[in-house]
């Protein structure tokens, strides 16, 4: 009775189902972190999550890779929810770059880019391993460095290893948070350059937590404003990053513009 | 930085090619580490066995360990003494010595990972004084029984370092507590079990505190057959189980539980297999062989400087280091102040400390550059 064209179906509204969101709320010590929160992150778009210190990006993010349980709503990668999920069957789906290492105990850089590979370590051989590990390493220029202390690395460095390692995961959604607030502007740029080019190249959903509102306009495919939990507005950088939503989420009067064909964002008074 | 296979510098990605050499290198680095720690550790345990205040012949010592193996006839002719001293005295001390090390080596190196505090280890969280506590309790409750109760000594101080152990690491398992706090409540325990030992020798009569001293400074002196089988099979246990853990090691030493969740590993089940290895194998060891602190804490250091982070490599190293540090400790103790024995325990800080002051200090040098 079946009929073998409803298995590729299946499998393209799972893929448009995405990572998801529903009605997700998160209390964390008697506070109310998230509240009704729907959003979705598909194959293929990078979607910039933006909002003021403390509306919940972080928590949102843990709560989008299974690492807290929210209190209420569901998460469910391409319709299947994260809860009923092996942790190693969500490291294959959803990779996770936190904001900052800090020390890792003496883990040279092709050892935590190595890490990457532990939700597949059952699956392949140590030779397979080696292979894709030192292929992540040269795409992202870190094969000269692949035995240094990554305790050692500048803060550029270190985000490209993390980004390394989630690439070297081979998830089909990346959870980024913040990875550009601990780099200078060439560390920022080089970060999200890589981040754009693996949802070109590689067709995954990136979201990334960012405070750089300018850099979220130009990286971008669609914005979510988060502000006191909720979502505000999302859609495209013209639509969300209006001065009448910024002075709403973050208290601040801005100019935005656009010169050559890039978006700025000047904060110019406290409203 | 392109996405394009360039390096750095812009050069063609043909040049990473030569990439697999390099990790070759540092393999053949790592495999000729191992053989000259393995060696050093076959060197020394024989000299262990074989030197002592009674002189024994390499050539007697094993004609003597081996004799029992070959059929009737074959049996070369040994002194008996020499005989028994190998066989009740030699063998089990330092078989003991190197189960010893080697377990508290590899506590201390999985502890560490899995709180990724470089400062934690059996002996700093306040589990060997513990059991040092609790070994004191039972001295003394056995009142004149002597050598007769050697067996509650050991189930006591046992007791006590689980009981120690489940305090702290419930702690930690609490949200929020960090790992300095947990090397804080240790210290704090190490203090109030200190204190309680202390306290419990005043009362203890001068028979008792001859007892009680020898669990204070721990040593191997007067290893016994069934200490080795005890701490031999729990190690035989706790190694591979430890083993089977490293890739989560890693990453816990990579960024802690939410990285490891994240990399797919259940979290709270991992930490409570690992502990309770670490503290299963300490508290054997320690209800045996006493307190012997830093070996614990410096061994898995060495092993990170040595031959890396990598708990796959890690772990087998630092129980070879543990074993090696806790034989030679023992050697010293037995050479320095001949016939007289300084217990291992003593001198294994003197070796450790230095040790540890200088990777100290080269790793603040190497964070503040």
């Amino acid at each position: 009775m079946t009929t073998p064209d409803i298995v590729p179906d299946i499998a393209a509204a799972a893929a448009a189902a995405g990572l998801a969101c529903t009605a997700l709320s998160l209390r964390r010590r008697g506070r109310a972190i998230l509240s009704d929160v729907t959003l979705s992150l598909r194959q293929g778009e990078l979607v910039c999550l933006v909002g003021p210190n403390g509306a919940g990006k972080s928590s949102l993010i843990r709560c989008l890779d299974g690492l807290w349980r929210p209190g209420g709503g569901t998460v469910a990668v391409e319709g299947r929810p994260l809860h009923s999920l092996s942790r190693e069957a969500v490291a294959r789906l959803i990779a996770y770059v936190p904001q900052a290492a800090g020390e890792t105990m003496a883990l040279s850089v092709a050892e935590m880019v190595a890490l990457g590979r532990a939700p597949h370590r059952h699956r392949e051989s140590a030779t397979e391993r080696a292979g894709r590990v030192a292929a992540a390493l040269a795409r992202f220029g870190l094969g000269a460095m692949a035995e240094r202390a990554f305790d050692e690395l500048s803060g550029g460095e270190r985000q490209r290893v993390l980004l390394a390692r989630a690439f070297v995961q081979d998830a089909r959604y990346l959870l980024l948070d913040e990875p550009t607030s601990a780099l200078d502007l060439r560390h920022q740029l080089d970060a999200l350059q890589i981040v754009r080019g693996l949802v070109d190249e590689l067709g995954v959903g990136v979201m990334v937590a960012i405070h750089d509102l300018a850099a979220a306009a130009r990286f971008a495919d669609r914005i979510v404003l988060l502000s006191a939990g909720q979502v505000q507005t999302e859609g495209a950088w013209q639509d969300v990053l209006t001065p009448d939503h910024i002075r709403t989420a973050f208290g601040v009067e801005v100019t935005v513009g656009s010169a050559d064909g890039l978006p700025y964002i000047i904060p110019a008074a406290v409203a | 930085m392109s996405l394009s296979g360039q390096g750095p510098d812009g050069l063609p990605g043909g040049l990473w090619g030569r990439l697999p050499n390099i990790r070759r290198g540092a393999a053949a680095r790592r495999a000729a580490t191992f053989a000259i720690l393995g060696l050093l550790l076959v060197v020394v345990a024989l000299y262990s066995t074989f030197h002592g205040v009674a002189r024994i012949p390499v050539g007697t010592g094993v004609a003597a360990l081996l004799s029992p193996l070959l059929p009737a006839g074959w049996r070369p002719d040994v002194p008996a003494a020499s005989v028994a001293i190998l066989t009740t005295l030699r063998l089990p001390r330092t078989l003991l010595a190197l189960i010893a090390g080697a377990g508290l080596a590899v506590a201390g190196a999985a502890m560490q990972g899995i709180t990724r505090n470089p400062l934690v280890s059996p002996y700093t969280i306040g589990i060997s004084p513990a059991a040092s506590f609790g070994a004191s309790v039972a001295i003394l409750m056995a009142a004149d029984h002597g050598m007769a109760s050697y067996a509650p000594v050991v189930v006591a101080a046992f007791l006590a370092a689980l009981a120690c152990a489940a305090f702290v690491l419930g702690l930690s398992a609490l949200r929020g507590v960090t790992g300095t706090v947990l090397v804080l409540a240790g210290v704090g325990l190490s203090y109030l079990f200190g204190a309680l030992a202390a306290t419990l020798q005043f009362i203890a009569t001068e028979q008792q505190l001859a007892v009680i001293v020898h669990w204070a400074f721990g040593s191997v002196n007067g290893a016994t057959w069934p200490a080795v089988q005890v701490t031999g099979v729990v190690l035989a246990i706790v190694l591979p189980v430890l083993a089977a853990h490293a890739w989560a090691l890693n990453a816990f030493a990579a960024g802690g539980d939410e990285v490891a969740s994240s990399l797919g590993f259940a979290v709270a089940r991992t930490r409570i297999v690992v502990t309770v290895c670490a503290v299963l194998i300490t508290a054997a060891i320690v209800s045996y062989a006493g307190v012997i602190g830093f070996v614990g804490l410096v061994a898995p250091h060495i092993g990170r400087l040595m031959v890396g982070g990598d708990h796959r490599v890690l772990l087998p190293f630092s129980a070879m280091a543990g074993a090696l540090l806790l034989l030679l400790a023992d050697l010293t103790g037995r050479l320095l102040f001949a016939p007289v024995v300084v217990p291992a325990g003593i001198v294994v800080a003197y070796l450790g400390v230095p040790v540890f002051l200088h990777l100290l200090l080269g790793r603040t040098r190497g964070a503040s550059s």
